[in-house]
């Protein structure tokens, strides 16, 4: 029975990221990257990935490494071990994925100050076990992921008439050119917020 | 005249928060009030010219040196950017009681923000020397004042308006930065 | 908690953060050595297929680099011969004039300066607008091929030129142009010459 029960919380655990706290639409952090590249939405899921990877091993290392720092210089830790795994991703993208890194640019190393990778350090990893910071770690970065690719699959769909490149409309026609451009972002992040806090104050 | 263009670019047409989607997370905290977001633009000014002032020298007589600058930049900026905003917090305490009341709670905040280190990562991509760097920050980060001050001003009103419950906040904030954003495009093309 | 938290006095704070410093930058250390070649191979070979891309029929290349009359930085000229006879020259050239900055393109031209090819090499232009200018994306950049400088005013036709501007992206088609032009003086500039 007290297994079940905790299986049960390992779920909500990892569960809570997508929608009851899901980092961009409820939690409102890591905005700049949610903004900045889903002009498409295969650029949404590589940012996504790449956070969710920071994410995992940050939450990992710093639960597993929680009982050796002096609380004083805790955040200053913290912010070297999340520095050494964005860089490891950049140095990774680089070399496997040269095309979505020039695309995804600054955003890359700019996952350092996403306020969720930190917030999420200070919040959960410093205060629970590996093995619920990694769940918690893991759910958190795909509900950022999920987030990013519902956006840039509606700003993509909407403003180049495609989905993750395929283009549905006359290969030669134009979508509505201002969502996959900056003013676009704003307002469809601002409508999909709206949306969503309609529906979890009616269910 | 290379400098003018530098600083008309920076913060008309590739203004930090409309175009270049950094500085969003401070742009929409502390924006409900004027007088917040002129606090924090000043501290955001500040902050900003002295940390790739530093930036930049450690990463020209240190890291690039020594060939460590392909993967130690990110590191080596966030904590000197972290260091930095402690460091001009006991300093301005100090030295200036009322600067430090006008700034002191922006600063915390400005570690963070991702438009710092944004800027100093991005003056090593566009390889300008110290003198355009620093012409480049102050321009951005008079940008962002600019775009913080205007977007307070209008979230001021908006607070008066009848509007559907779910649009409150945020979400149309969101619309009005988008609008906003909209109308800076207008400035492209202009150098 | 189990375990007990360190004190946070002086010398535990400055070890054990000096101690999370130093092993991050030995890992860090250690993955860049295992990234770097894979990063230069993707990127040499990105500049070799390029090359093969902009210019036909040549069994080797020389690297010339010349710093072009108006522009910040160098360009790189890849002379290309087949058996020891230039047959033309791949210049990679750039533009700063970009909607989103700096990209690159490779330019082909023949030995009368007729551009033979073109082929974006990096570009963060915004996508379904700019990015048009990609082979990949849109045809737009064909009619480049066959156009000689000497001729073609290398401009949009709203600025007076012969190039057609890629609908809603002026912007990114006026620096396609900017950096074909550049690469057409560098090309001049050279005269097909070896170097030194």
């Amino acid at each position: 029975m007290e297994e079940k029960n905790m299986n049960n919380n390992q779920i909500k655990n990892f569960l809570k990221g997508f929608i009851k706290e899901n980092p961009v639409f409820v939690l409102l952090l890591g905005m700049c990257p949610t903004l900045g590249v889903t002009s498409s939405a295969i650029n949404g899921l590589g940012m996504g990935l790449a956070t969710t990877f920071v994410l995992f091993m940050s939450n990992v290392f710093i639960s597993a490494i929680k009982g050796f720092i002096p609380d004083k210089v805790r955040i200053p830790s913290f912010i070297v071990v999340i520095a050494s795994f964005v860089t490891i991703v950049d140095l990774l993208m680089q070399a496997y994925t040269p095309a979505l890194y020039l695309q995804l640019g600054i955003f890359i190393p700019l996952i350092v100050v996403n306020c969720i990778v930190l917030g999420r350090a200070e919040a959960f990893a410093a205060k629970n076990n590996v093995w619920s910071s990694a769940i918690d770690g893991f759910g958190m970065g795909l509900g950022f992921t999920f987030a990013l690719v519902v956006l840039g699959s509606i700003r993509e769909m909407l403003g180049s008439g495609a989905i993750f490149g395929y283009k549905f409309i006359n290969p030669d026609a134009d979508g509505i050119l201002v969502f996959v451009l900056a003013p676009g972002a704003f307002i469809t992040l601002g409508y999909l917020i709206a949306i969503i806090n309609k529906i979890r104050k009616t269910v | 005249m290379e400098y003018v263009i530098i600083i008309i670019s920076a913060i008309f047409v590739n203004n930090i928060v409309f175009s270049q989607f950094l500085g969003i997370c401070p742009f929409l905290g502390v924006s409900t009030k004027t007088e917040t977001a002129l606090g924090m633009s000043a501290a955001v000014i500040f902050v900003m010219t002295l940390a790739t002032l530093v930036t930049y020298l450690i990463n020209y007589f240190i890291l690039v040196p020594l060939q460590l600058d392909k993967f130690l930049q990110t590191i080596s900026y966030i904590l000197v950017i972290a260091a930095l905003v402690q460091m001009v917090e006991i300093i301005l305490k100090k030295v200036s009681p009322a600067l430090y009341q006008a700034l002191g709670i922006y600063l915390p905040l400005i570690t963070t923000n991702c438009a710092v280190l944004g800027v100093t990562i991005i003056v090593v991509k566009k390889s300008y020397d110290l003198g355009e760097s620093i012409v480049y920050t102050v321009g951005i980060s008079i940008g962002f004042a600019l775009a913080l001050v205007i977007f307070s001003g209008i979230r001021e009103h908006l607070d008066l308006m009848g509007m559907p419950k779910g649009m409150r906040g945020i979400p149309i904030a969101l619309i009005v930065a988008g609008i906003l954003a909209l109308a800076f495009m207008g400035f492209t093309g202009l150098v | 908690m189990a375990s007990k938290k360190p004190e946070s006095n002086f010398v535990n704070m400055v070890f054990r953060l000096l101690l999370i410093v130093s092993i991050s930058g030995l890992a860090l250390g250690y993955v860049y050595t295992q990234t770097y070649e894979v990063i230069e191979a993707a990127n040499a070979e990105k500049i070799k297929s390029a090359i093969r891309e902009v210019v036909k029929g040549f069994d080797k290349t020389e690297t010339i680099r010349i710093m072009p009359t108006d522009g910040t930085d160098s360009i790189t000229l890849y002379r290309a011969t087949s058996n020891g006879k230039w047959v033309g020259t791949a210049v990679e050239t750039y533009t700063d004039k970009g909607f989103s900055g700096r990209f690159s393109i490779m330019v082909g031209f023949d030995t009368l300066g007729t551009i033979t090819n073109t082929m974006v090499l990096s570009h963060k232009e915004t996508p379904g607008l700019g990015d048009k200018m990609d082979i990949s994306k849109s045809k737009w950049s064909l009619q480049f091929i066959g156009k000689n400088p000497e001729t073609t005013k290398l401009k949009v036709k709203k600025d007076g030129g012969d190039v057609d501007a890629i609908t809603a992206a002026t912007i990114s088609s006026r620096a396609f142009c900017d950096a074909t032009q550049r690469a057409y003086d560098s090309f001049k500039q050279n005269g097909g010459k070896k170097h030194e």
